[in-house]
């Protein structure tokens, strides 16, 4: 790809990381150059999606899409963004699958539906029409890496979220590695992922054809540590400032943040190039790179405004719980 | 008469085919085909309300805001609660935005490879660097993979298209289109960091909520957004109204194909904290008639749905029982009608509405560009209608967001708050892009008990209706000309002119029967 250092080593450990850059770092940038140049065939297969991550895609910024599109890979089939239409889209899929093609990435967006293909087809075949799930399978078998972008591939996300009544899913929404036991599919959860670590991952993979993932097979980099400990608002938490109502200053646990459950580097990274990011906006986070999400507990996204003490009560960790409950009675937090 | 199946339908968001009879070189039957479903409305039931505000952004990735700000206000009207005035300028803000990406990107992205012969880039003499760095990647792309197994992807995602005598001849133009290509994706970023600015990041926003968004407006934030609508704006007056022009002007057919003459807009860009005065107007026309909208006249059908529920139901009533083999049914999207009548949404439809309110900023722009092509009112009720009421809108939203930033108060509060209800029923209306959505919620114990969205993609791109009438764009197919029926790009090109956007026609569907599976090779 057109990296220059900087670029590289922004999206591989962010701008903080990047100035205590290694010898062996600028060693892998060469070689990433160097692979990267070979143009890796992409097919990226949309599955149950909202094309979210897709266009989260479109945001990336060193290296710009364009570059990373007619520079970096081959993007052999993309449904959005291909020339082709009908037939002359879906031969290309065709053909990787018959000339079991082997020089490929394959990238997963959205859930597959598992209990029926009819909840998601992707065009014809010998007058059959194809479910999501078959192509998936078909193509997995070959590609030398699979990687789910996004929480609904990695995870199942909302699709594959439960109905309260019954527990039940309505369609049977798995994440991709569901369909590939006993190989290792890699996880870029988010809803969207920042097109940093779709992108380093990708080069990531390239460079030294492994990754260092985390027990959900999340790439550590990204996904080592908590939102709580990268927060903008994390001096108003230790000084127990809380907002309590969205808009306010303070720190936004009262209000349903779930930056201590939740890992990603969002409030170090930042969206579209610095701009703004989810708890500094004064939303929180809403923990949507986690595998629960979006049932996380038994609460959902957002509890109520106010809390009830019952609900405190159900806070796994004591120590928050007690802070919460002191709040609540008109103490404060000093943490 | 010949079946001719185009699926998937490209460079549009989901899943969606067409399938057409074509008899004497001409479409005479069509139907569209919704291939994915999700069940997010049962997903839905039982949550608390707010969650509503980030669950159904995910509906869409490429209009997460006009779900979310449909999910506020129908949490609003549920809540008994308005936006403050910060909020819905805040709101008209990050929409607005969203708009400029989503308008630049259909045209550029998703529309323009329709009409513009890629492969040009090989015969470009000219010494712009990035075009230079385009030709020789394309040239490197057919030496190296010359007879290589992935041949067939060479300068991949632009090759294979459609192959014919159809794309434009003029070397200068495809050039100029393939320059603006690439410069319409920074532009489209630009907008996007609008949208981040006040909604925290995008896709699938984190600012907005019930009583407006959560970022207060701040200096800074305000210059970010302005710095970009100006380089914004520029694009869309100097170089995307001209590119619009230019394909009119090399495709005149396409003023009398794809069309369609019932026109629905809910309104758009709020006035007023009650949502009842717009800039664009609200309105109905139908049989050649301008009328009040009357939100309690819309109702879905399903007989040819794959559902086996009741029909015709209003979404306050709505239900959604699926059946995936139902006999004679072809799609999982619904057929909405209004009074029984089916409805185009969308950029014309908000147009032809805005025009006959005597809009003026509206009927400026629409009879300026009539004059140019010599053309009538009837014109603009096509594929090109289509295209040029985008580019009107982007230059009307460029005025107004400068408007909507003075107004703002800095460092005041975003958003009203509220109490949620022990029992409610919301309406939230919004045009989204590519239309008219609707939300409609029913709170019972501070809980859901049902959600309905209505989308602009049901109403344009939804089937036959329980009389068997045909779907707008099943219409709006009909008399398309196909020269080859292996490469029907005529019809493809009327598709894509409504911008149809499948993951948003998403119903309920439960049940565990496994159709077989069947080997792709």
């Amino acid at each position: 790809m057109s990296f220059n250092r900087r670029d590289f080593l922004k999206i591989m450990g962010g701008s903080a990381v990047a100035l205590g850059v290694s010898g062996v770092v600028l060693e892998g940038c060469k070689k990433a150059l160097m692979e990267a140049a070979k143009r890796t065939n992409v097919i990226w297969l949309q599955a149950q999606a909202c094309s979210g991550c897709s266009i989260s895609l479109l945001n990336a910024i060193d290296p710009d899409i364009a570059s990373v599109i007619t520079q970096g890979i081959s993007l052999n089939y993309h449904q959005t963004l291909v020339g082709g239409t009908g037939d002359a889209a879906v031969s290309v899929l065709e053909n990787a699958v018959k000339t079991q093609r082997k020089d490929f990435v394959l990238i997963v967006e959205g859930s597959i539906p598992t209990k029926s293909d009819e909840y998601c087809t992707i065009g014809e075949v010998d007058g059959k029409y194809v479910g999501a799930r078959e192509w998936v399978r078909e193509l997995g078998k070959n590609a030398k890496a699979i990687i789910s972008a996004g929480t609904c591939a990695a995870f199942g996300g909302i699709p594959g979220a439960k109905i309260r009544e019954t527990g039940d899913n309505p369609t049977g929404a798995k994440g991709a590695q569901d369909l590939f036991k006993g190989k290792t599919v890699v996880n870029i959860p988010g809803c969207p992922p920042h097109p940093d670590w779709m992108i380093g991952t990708l080069v990531d993979f390239l460079t030294t054809g492994k990754l260092d993932l985390d027990e959900y097979n999340r790439p550590k980099k990204y996904f080592g540590r908590t939102v709580h400990e990268q927060c903008e608002n994390l001096p108003d938490y230790k000084r127990g400032r809380f907002a309590k109502s969205w808009g306010e200053k303070g720190c936004l646990y009262l209000l349903g943040c779930l930056g201590m459950d939740s890992n990603c580097d969002i409030p170090r990274r930042k969206w579209l190039g610095g701009v703004n990011s989810c708890t500094g906006c004064g939303s929180g986070c809403i923990g949507c790179t986690e595998p629960v999400f979006p049932d996380t507990g038994s609460r959902g996204i957002y509890k109520h405004l106010k809390a009830d003490a019952g609900e405190i009560m159900k806070i796994e960790n004591a120590d928050i719980r007690t802070a919460v409950l002191n709040l609540k009675n008109g103490g404060t937090i000093n943490g | 008469m010949a079946r001719v199946l185009i699926d998937p339908i490209t460079r549009i968001e989901g899943h969606l085919s067409i399938e057409l009879d074509v008899q004497g070189g001409k479409v005479v039957e069509a139907k569209s085909k919704g291939d994915m479903f999700r069940g997010y409305e049962k997903i839905l039931r039982g949550r608390n309300p707010v969650d509503a505000n980030q669950i159904t952004q995910r509906i869409c990735g490429v209009c997460p805001v006009s779900h979310g700000i449909a999910s506020s206000k129908c949490l609003d009207a549920a809540f008994k609660n308005k936006p403050n005035k910060n909020g819905m300028l805040l709101r008209n803000l990050v929409l607005g935005a969203n708009y400029l990406q989503s308008h630049i990107l259909h045209f550029y992205h998703l529309a323009a490879l329709d009409f513009v012969d890629i492969k040009a880039i090989v015969n470009y003499k000219g010494g712009d660097a990035k075009l230079l760095a385009v030709k020789e990647w394309v040239l490197d792309e057919i030496k190296s993979k010359k007879g290589q197994p992935d041949e067939i992807t060479t300068a991949a995602p632009f090759l294979p298209r459609y192959e014919g005598d159809f794309y434009i001849k003029d070397q200068t133009l495809n050039v100029d289109a393939i320059a603006h290509y690439l410069q319409a994706l920074d532009i489209r970023l630009k907008a996007h960091k609008m949208v981040t600015a006040f909604g925290g990041r995008v896709p699938h926003l984190m600012g907005l909520v019930p009583g407006g968004v959560t970022q207060v407006p701040t200096r800074s934030l305000i210059r970010e957004y302005r710095k970009n609508l100006k380089e914004v704006e520029e694009f869309v007056n100097k170089v995307y109204m001209n590119d619009v022009i230019a394909v009119a002007k090399a495709f005149s057919e396409y003023f009398k194909l794809g069309k369609f003459t019932n026109m629905m807009s809910y309104g758009l860009w709020d006035k007023d904290v009650d949502a009842m005065k717009f800039t664009m107007e609200r309105g109905v026309y139908v049989d050649g008639k301008l009328k009040a909208l009357d939100t309690s006249l819309i109702k879905e059908q399903v007989r040819y749905a794959r559902y086996n529920s009741g029909s015709d139901l209003h979404p306050l009533k709505g239900q959604t029982e699926p059946d995936p083999h139902k006999g004679g049914a072809y799609t999982w999207l619904k057929a909405p009608r209004y009074a029984g009548a089916g409805m185009e949404v969308g950029p014309l439809a908000r147009v032809v509405v805005s025009y006959l309110s005597g809009n003026a900023f509206v009927k400026g722009e629409v009879d300026g560009l009539l004059k140019l092509f010599n053309a009538d009112l009837g014109a603009v009720f096509s594929v090109l209608g289509r295209h040029t009421s985008r580019a009107i809108e982007c230059k009307l939203i460029c005025q107004e967001a400068k408007v909507w930033l003075d107004e703002l108060e800095i460092g005041k509060a975003p958003r009203s708050t509220y109490e949620i209800p022990e029992k409610g029923e919301g309406e939230g209306l919004v045009e989204a892009a590519r239309g008219a959505l609707g939300h409609w919620i029913v709170v019972e114990n501070k809980k859901i008990a049902n959600y309905q969205c209505v989308v602009p993609t049901t109403w344009f791109c939804g089937p036959r209706d329980d009389k068997g009438t045909p779907g707008p764009v099943e219409q709006a197919l009909i008399g398309t000309p196909i020269a080859d029926n292996k490469n029907p790009i005529e019809a493809a090109r009327v598709v894509r002119s409504f911008d149809p956007c499948i993951a948003c026609a998403v119903h309920v569907v439960e049940g565990d029967r496994e159709i077989g599976t069947f080997k792709v090779c």
